[in-house]
């Protein structure tokens, strides 16, 4: 298992190198003067030239690159231009509502997905078989942008039963220290169920939409792979012991079947990093997203460089986690990667 | 199925269902509602909404498989090459591939989209790269899996070159995961463009693609509901469409995963 | 079970919520986040628009016109060949960090703009403002007379000086302050304002507190926050529920949704601006006389400013606005007319029209609310007189990166007044000598007649004969037609009924320290 790990850890060592090359060519190649960008309308050459300077972009960019990497090793992601502020420092406080509305998103399409999974693999060839399933589908085929809207509009502003955007409400929030910048932590620190409920209720319709697809991609993997399970022999040998339905399901097929299941929501949280980016733009939400879509729009070098390499490092780990989680539960991957 | 095979007589028979020229505006009239002579309204600067809808359906077809063409050929490629040789060549390709995975789909599209400039081709560009290590992470299984069969090893014993191998035997034995994965894709990609179009990097202003006219009338739906809802119900059908045959597929070509 | 819980949590809110009182809190919702806090490294209007509630400026205009009132600086005199400036500072005031305002401190704000070799010269990014309002030329010299006078001379006479000097950019910051935070002063501003600093969540929010011992009065509200709500449409629901007391940019389509609604008013004021398609007249056929007329003929200007701005507009017709002075009533504007269009067309030799790109505003700017839109409606109205157009819009970077250097044929761009005087417009704008790339002058119009009348209002200190020059200069714009000029817009904030005392002003954001909350 060490020698797993260790395998792992190299291999992701080298991946998030070749990511730092793409991104900082990447970012290079993207055209627009970034010192253009800040400066605007009024921009004038003097002001571009020394702000070029400070900038560091008149340097030869191998130099640029070994000053990036060095800097990186050091774990020195730079400041940003346009706000002056520290990347990593900006990342630690646009991270935590990324990971909130994400993980609230899985939350979501794990408990449903699962249950309308089996509720169809039960029913199987059925009406509510034949609904989830066509609702499965619609679910991945429905653009999260168009669907977070229509949210808003009915239940934010027809029915009135949620806030529009944003996190908390701004007068509750004055009362709350932003510790964590985890809203939902934070408001528990500071012993507020005002603002803790309000959180919640904030969180709810960004979560569902961003949480439809890995609902919909949840529910139809869990109905394969029950389906699967409970072809096999030992389900029927259950079965004829007279066992009923529900803790047949319960109690054997769904622990047995959970396995691609678990890979499924590995995946998903890639998707859901990017579906962030929409959803986040949609409802204000100050996530990761958000604030890496504006540094790309300003041409913010550091920031993207930063946010990139930040997100993909992630992005990895949750692979790895996976892999481990897996790898734990089906102990035959252990043994076929050591091989290879 | 038959949502696609509507959609695709649609596309072809464009010029004879539209009522008006998508790019004909008149600003005295924009945003009406659906009538006789606009059927499903105007929109903010006074053009045909059902027109622009149907040469919109042209462009997210096109968009599709254009876009799912280019990731299908360089993925297979990758994919062939890295199986079939194994090896340096392997490692280098699939490591470029886990690079590419190591970003979530939609950040990498936006950052290909910036560099190369805003526009429908960059965006199908984009979008294409995006994809190419699915396919080439498919087709890599399928060759490892058909490369130690026993006709493979016998038609290398007698001498059979490389290509004639991987072009005879191997790729026919591929060809059902990478047909169902390709129509899947079909639909992510026009998602995918849909959605830089409406980050407004996708689309030229003025065209009639079906993202770019729900990012131009989005602030308008309460006003002109129509103008928002006909481009997102029509996104909608057609990645569904998609997806429907996409499944249909799965279950006639692939035996092995029937029961879903 | 899960509407059961949901109720709960609204009950809870509810009951929790009015158990203690509330500050007077006005939440002003906006489109944007600041980018910095620190005047005179900014250029954006959403961190001027802060910034303004934060600090002061040693003059700035009344309440109610573009007329130059004291502020920091009590009173001051020009001597008579208009090279030095005397200013006598307030002696009552303090910054929210508890220094007192002085000499020093206003020497310290000015000079590390100014002077190069200014220990805080280095810190914080260049000084847009001090370099483009023409200040790092003209002022020679910042001088401390006594602890309380101050003194500027000037190396020529400069007109618009004390106007520029309103500027949000040249607002006196606390030097103590400066110091102690270096470059993250911009994150922890600290001013003499009626408003205090007390918090940034970055894309969020930033929430100021009233400062009681205000020079000029204690703020109607105890705390002030801009919330950033990028979507328009979105804001204004935020609005209509109630958690924003005050919004602006609204979607110009939603205002007749605004008019019907019982809860809102809407407080608008003629804005100090301009909004332009130049026609770039190093590129054929924009080079021909002719052409240029007959493009201005051929759009359908009055419809489309009505239609798409929805009376957050007026057409233009001049290249400063109505408010401002100097603004010619009588020049005559260039009527809709497709067919003198096309004539003046074949005139040119384009009888059958020819091909050129449209450059079209990717972001919404004050000027030009929706760039895009507006393209696609003249882009029909050129269709109809045989001109094909393809539609440019990269973002914002690279669109102003190009247009600067001259790479389209026409491109919408805009101007807001930085400080009432025409000069701020026009010499920019339309002068022969901002037409060097990277251009302010994008229809690179190199006029040397232009260019001896700005030159020559520019050093006149006469008011009267500054008046005549500007209305020549506009005589001369309207006979050469560089641009199509396309619309003033007016600004405009949506408050909730409750409200009060809210009244814009045409180039400052200072007026929030008026507002009031009724209880309602």
């Amino acid at each position: 298992m060490t020698a797993y790990l260790i395998q792992r850890l190299l291999s992701m060592l080298l991946s998030l190198l070749g990511v730092s090359i793409l991104v900082f060519w990447m970012v290079h190649l993207i055209p627009g003067d970034p010192a253009l960008m800040i400066l605007g309308e009024r921009a004038n050459e003097a002001a571009l030239q020394e702000l070029r300077q400070q900038m560091g972009l008149d340097q030869p960019k191998a130099v640029q690159y070994a000053r990036f990497l060095s800097d990186l090793s050091r774990l020195d992601l730079g400041r940003s231009f346009r706000t002056k502020g520290l990347v990593a420092e900006e990342i630690g406080r646009h991270f935590p509502p990324t990971a909130e509305l994400t993980l609230a998103a899985m939350l979501f399409a794990i408990v449903f997905g699962i249950l309308a999974g089996v509720i169809s693999a039960i029913n199987r060839g059925g009406f509510w078989d034949f609904a989830t399933m066509f609702g499965a589908l619609a679910g991945v085929s429905i653009p999260i942008f168009w669907l977070g809207l229509m949210l808003i509009l009915l239940f934010a502003h027809q029915l009135d039963l949620f806030p529009v955007s944003g996190r908390l409400d701004a007068l509750l929030d004055l009362e709350i220290e932003r510790r964590t910048n985890f809203m939902l932590l934070d408001t528990l620190l500071a012993g507020n169920l005002a603002a803790f409920a309000d959180a919640v209720w904030h969180l709810i319709l960004p979560a569902v939409t961003l949480g439809t697809v890995p609902l919909a991609i949840i529910t139809r993997m869990t109905r394969s792979s029950l389906l699967e399970v409970l072809n096999q022999q030992y389900i029927t040998t259950a079965y004829a012991k007279g066992l009923s339905q529900w803790i047949v399901v319960g109690k054997h097929a769904l622990k047995n079947s959970l396995i691609p299941v678990i890979t499924v929501i590995g995946l998903e949280f890639g998707y859901l990093l990017g579906g962030a980016i929409l959803t986040e733009h949609i409802f204000s939400w100050p996530g990761i997203g958000s604030w890496l879509l504006k540094a790309v729009e300003a041409r913010d070098i550091r920031p993207i460089q930063g946010g990139v390499l930040f997100i993909a490092a992630l992005f990895m780990s949750v692979n790895l986690i996976v892999d481990l989680l897996y790898a734990y539960i089906d102990p035959r991957i252990r043994i076929q990667s050591a091989a290879v | 199925m038959i949502i696609l095979t509507v959609f695709v007589l649609i596309s072809v028979s464009v010029p004879f269902l539209v009522t008006h020229q998508p790019d004909e505006a008149d600003i005295s009239k924009r945003l009406a509602p659906p009538s006789r002579t606009h059927w499903l309204g105007t929109d903010r600067v006074g053009k045909d909404v059902y027109s622009r809808l149907l040469y919109g359906s042209r462009i997210s077809i096109k968009i599709g498989l254009v876009a799912v063409a280019g990731s299908v050929l360089i993925g297979s490629l990758f994919g062939l090459l890295a199986g079939y040789y194994g090896g340096q060549i392997d490692n280098l390709l699939m490591r470029g591939m886990d690079i590419l995975l190591a970003l979530p789909s939609v950040l990498l599209a936006i950052v290909i989209v910036t560099i190369l400039g805003a526009s429908l081709t960059n965006a199908i560009v984009a979008v294409s790269i995006v994809y190419i290590p699915q396919y080439a992470r498919i087709l890599r299984a399928a060759v490892l899996k058909v490369k130690e069969l026993e006709y493979v090893l016998a038609a290398r014993a007698v001498g059979a070159s490389d290509w004639h191998i991987l072009l005879t035997v191997v790729i026919p034995n591929c060809l059902a995961p990478l047909i169902v994965q390709a129509t899947l894709g079909m639909g992510s990609a026009i998602l995918d463009a849909a959605g830089l179009s409406f980050l407004g990097l996708g689309a030229k202003v003025g065209q009639p693609e079906w993202g770019l006219m729900l990012r131009d009338h989005f602030t308008l739906i309460r006003q002109a509901p129509w103008t928002v809802l006909a481009p997102g119900l029509a996104i909608f059908s057609m990645v569904l469409g998609f997806n429907l045959l996409g499944d249909a597929l799965r279950d006639i070509l692939d035996p092995q995963v029937k029961t879903t | 079970m899960k509407r059961l819980a949901f109720l709960t949590l609204l009950l809870l809110t509810f009951t929790i919520g009015i158990s203690h009182a509330k500050p007077r809190a006005f939440i002003f919702g906006r489109g944007g986040d600041s980018v910095g806090l620190d005047p005179a490294h900014e250029e954006d209007g959403e961190s001027f628009k802060v910034c303004e509630s934060i600090y002061d400026t040693l003059v700035q205009y009344q309440d109610d016109s573009t007329e130059i009132e004291p502020a920091l600086a009590e009173s001051w005199e020009t001597s008579a060949d208009g090279l030095t400036w005397t200013f006598h500072l307030r002696r009552d005031v303090d910054f929210h960090d508890g220094t007192s305002f002085d000499a020093n401190a206003v020497l310290f704000s000015l000079n590390r703009q100014h002077d190069a070799n200014h220990p805080f010269h280095q810190v914080g990014g260049p000084y847009i403002y001090w370099t483009d309002t023409g200040l790092a030329e003209t002022v020679d010299q910042i001088s401390r007379i006594d602890d309380y006078t101050i003194q500027i001379t000037l190396t020529r006479p400069y007109a618009p000086f004390i106007y520029a000097l309103t500027i949000p950019a040249f607002a006196i910051v606390s030097p103590t302050a400066l110091k102690k935070s270096g470059e993250d002063f911009t994150n922890r501003p600290v001013g003499t304002g009626p408003f205090s600093f007390v918090r940034w969540d970055r894309n969020e929010k930033i929430v100021l507190k009233a400062n009681k011992d205000y020079w000029g009065g204690a703020p109607g509200v105890d705390l002030l926050i801009f919330r950033a709500i990028p979507e328009n449409s979105v804001r204004l629901i935020e609005l209509q529920n109630g958690s924003i007391q005050a919004m602006e940019f609204p979607n110009p389509d939603d205002l007749p949704l605004i008019r019907q609604d019982p809860d809102l008013n809407i407080i608008e004021q003629a804005g100090m601006n301009v909004g332009y398609l130049a026609m770039n007249m190093d590129k054929q056929p924009f080079g021909n006389h002719k052409v240029r007329q007959a493009i201005n003929h051929a759009i359908n200007k009055n419809q489309i400013v009505e239609q798409l701005y929805q009376g957050l507009g007026i057409p233009a017709k001049n290249p400063i606005p109505p408010n401002m002075w100097s603004y010619d009533q009588t020049t005559e504007a260039y009527t809709y007319d497709p067919g003198l269009a096309k004539q003046l067309l074949s005139q040119a030799g384009y009888a059958n029209g020819f091909k050129v790109t449209l450059w079209a505003l990717p972001v919404p700017r004050p000027y030009i609310p929706n760039g895009r839109m507006l393209a696609e409606a003249i882009q029909s109205d050129l269709k109809q007189v045989g001109i094909q157009t393809e539609v440019v819009s990269p973002e914002w970077g690279t669109y102003l990166e190009k247009t600067k250097n001259g790479e389209h044929d026409m491109a919408m761009l805009g101007w807001s007044a930085d400080f009432a005087d025409p000069d701020n417009f026009l010499y920019y704008l339309l002068s022969k000598s901002s037409a060097k790339k990277p251009a302010g002058n994008i229809a690179f119009y190199r006029s040397d007649a232009m260019q001896s009348i700005l030159d020559q209002a520019r050093t006149e200190t006469d008011t009267t004969i500054r008046t005549q020059l500007y209305r020549q200069a506009q005589a001369l714009f309207q006979k050469d037609v560089p641009w199509v000029p396309l619309a003033h817009a007016k600004q405009i904030v949506i408050a909730r009924k409750n409200v009060r005392d809210l009244t814009l002003h045409p180039t400052s954001f200072k007026y929030l320290r008026h507002v009031k909350i009724k209880a309602d």
